[in-house]
């Protein structure tokens, strides 16, 4: 009698260790191979941009941090970005160069926290991630100089920084980026020509750059496949128009190009940083209370500013009816719309590759419910 | 820098491909009849003059006489975007529109919070369901008279 054979559904989540937070997915699996993916969002939804709509505008950056909690400083950037074109707020010189040394940080943080998951998902189990998490350890230090805070930093506010880095901030910084740059360089030395790397990562889950481009996915996992789409480039917000740096492509759209990407881009943003120290001058950090006062009231009006985040395209869309809290505010989360090709990249992929994939996407629960 | 279309320009380009699409438009938004949105949307994906191949973000606005559905999209060889809004027909009860999953497959998930939290029906999406929130949960959040707080809870503690 030949042996029958039927396809399983599987429930992954939401408190599986490997899904980054409280991730859920219905997958089906024939034999080893998938077949179907149902992801299922909203157990970490809190409604942010419904509490958004009850609070002014200088409160509401403690809520952007809340969303994505391991790149806190970009969205308060972008958040700001926003409400200074709401309101017409020309920011402090001093206050926009500390927030680009803020937010290219965070940006590292970011990049080394998605690469140590990543490999903590391919089975090498503790040592990467360890390594990885000591030097982000280092940056929440630096963070802890800057405002105190180390995660949910609610450093920036419309018109610059709420207060000057201390003095023992700049030897600090100084200091961390030569250790980050060793330690990037011992992780690429480890991890960059690994042969059990090469063979798990290299030629998975790749997509052509027509189908990410229509899907709206945007960061590193585009530029990944071959498109110089950087929006710090592109559509220079801050000074970013006034430091130089490369843009980091590769052509294979695989997870090891995006890995790659994540760890230049890490290189880069320390480049970010030397110039800003070399750039910053004395003054205020911020427009004086007469100028931007701390409720500010825009004209009726919309507006939206996007950065590059650490994931993708981060935007605020506002929207002011001319009263102390916006009427309606929507975040353009790119962990969520970075995820509509998830079926895709994973359908007649192996068991062993799921979480692999799902981690060369690098999302953020936090981002992706609100 | 992405070059933002002025609103004249691209309502007229618009208009003089779709007739009577353009509903009115200002220094840099452009209102789009909702039953045009589909035909000028497969225009700005394919026509070679506006090639806008990135859907940025899509979202929506309560104006509480109307719903308002915003989106902005990005031409990447270009690096040019534009702004398009659309009012949003068959009053509050039953707000609907057409979908552009099949144009932008990025609208997917973006469609689906719209539907999920502000209850706007996109006509033709293939996987209309709740995002967020659970299946049955009552109303759609972000409606600007959605009750926020359990009044029966607020009631029984004798706060109002």
């Amino acid at each position: 009698m030949p042996l029958e054979t039927k396809p399983v559904t599987v429930n992954l989540g939401p408190q599986h260790p490997s899904t980054h937070g409280v991730f859920r997915m219905r997958v089906t699996f024939d034999g080893e191979e998938i077949v179907d993916v149902e992801p299922v969002f909203g157990y970490l939804h809190r409604g942010s941009e419904k509490l958004a709509e009850e609070r002014t505008y200088s409160q509401i950056v403690t809520l952007t941090d809340r969303m994505d909690y391991v790149s806190s400083m970009l969205n308060n950037q972008a958040y700001t970005l926003a409400v200074e074109k709401l309101c017409d707020i020309v920011p402090s010189p001093r206050g926009v160069w500390l927030r680009m040394i803020a937010s290219e940080l965070q940006r590292i943080a970011s990049h080394f926290v998605a690469t140590g998951f990543l490999l903590q998902d391919l089975g090498a189990l503790g040592t990467p991630l360890i390594y990885c998490m000591r030097e982000r350890e280092n940056i929440l230090d630096l963070f802890e100089m800057l405002c105190g805070a180390r995660i949910t930093n609610s450093y920036l506010r419309p018109g610059g920084v709420f207060m000057d880095a201390p003095d023992v901030f700049w030897p600090a910084l100084d200091r961390s980026l030569g250790d980050i740059e060793k330690s990037i360089d011992e992780i690429e030395e480890y991890l960059s020509g690994n042969e059990i790397i090469f063979s798990r990562t290299k030629g998975t889950a790749v997509l052509s750059s027509e189908s990410l481009v229509n899907a709206s996915i945007t960061g590193p996992m585009l530029r990944a496949s071959g498109v110089d789409w950087d929006l710090r480039h592109r559509n220079p917000y801050d000074f970013y128009s006034e430091v130089t740096f490369k843009r980091i492509l590769h052509t294979a759209s695989d997870n090891y190009a995006r890995y790659w990407v994540r760890v230049q881009e890490m290189r880069e943003s320390l480049k970010i940083i030397s110039q800003c120290i070399k750039n910053i001058e004395p003054g205020p950090v911020r427009p004086s209370f007469d100028d931007v006062p701390r409720l500010v009231r825009p004209e009726p009006g919309d507006s939206y500013a996007a950065i590059e985040g650490s994931k993708g395209e981060l935007g605020f869309y506002l929207v002011s009816d001319g009263g102390i809290s916006p009427y309606r505010m929507h975040v353009r989360a790119p962990s969520l719309i970075n995820l509509t090709l998830l079926r895709e990249m994973l359908v007649g992929e192996l068991f062993g590759d799921l979480f692999v994939i799902f981690g060369s996407v690098d999302l953020n629960m936090g981002e992706v419910d609100r | 820098m992405i070059k933002e279309w002025l609103g004249n320009f691209l309502a007229e380009k618009i208009e003089s491909k779709v007739k009577n699409s353009v509903e009115k438009f200002d220094e840099k938004n452009v209102w789009i009849n909702s039953e045009k949105l589909y035909e000028v949307c497969r225009l700005l994906k394919e026509d070679t003059l506006f090639d806008f191949d990135l859907l940025n973000s899509l979202t929506s606005v309560d104006y509480i006489d109307h719903f308002e559905v915003v989106y902005r999209f990005t031409s990447i060889s270009y690096r040019s975007s534009c702004i398009i809004k659309c009012k949003v027909g068959y009053g509050r009860n039953n707000p609907k529109i057409d979908s552009i999953v099949d144009i932008w497959r990025g609208a997917d998930y973006q469609e689906r919070e719209v539907w999920d939290l502000m209850g706007i029906k996109f006509i033709g999406h293939p996987n209309l369901k709740r995002i967020m929130l659970w299946d049955g949960f009552p109303g759609h959040p972000l409606r600007k008279d959605f009750v926020t707080y359990d009044q029966s809870i607020v009631n029984s503690k004798g706060v109002d």
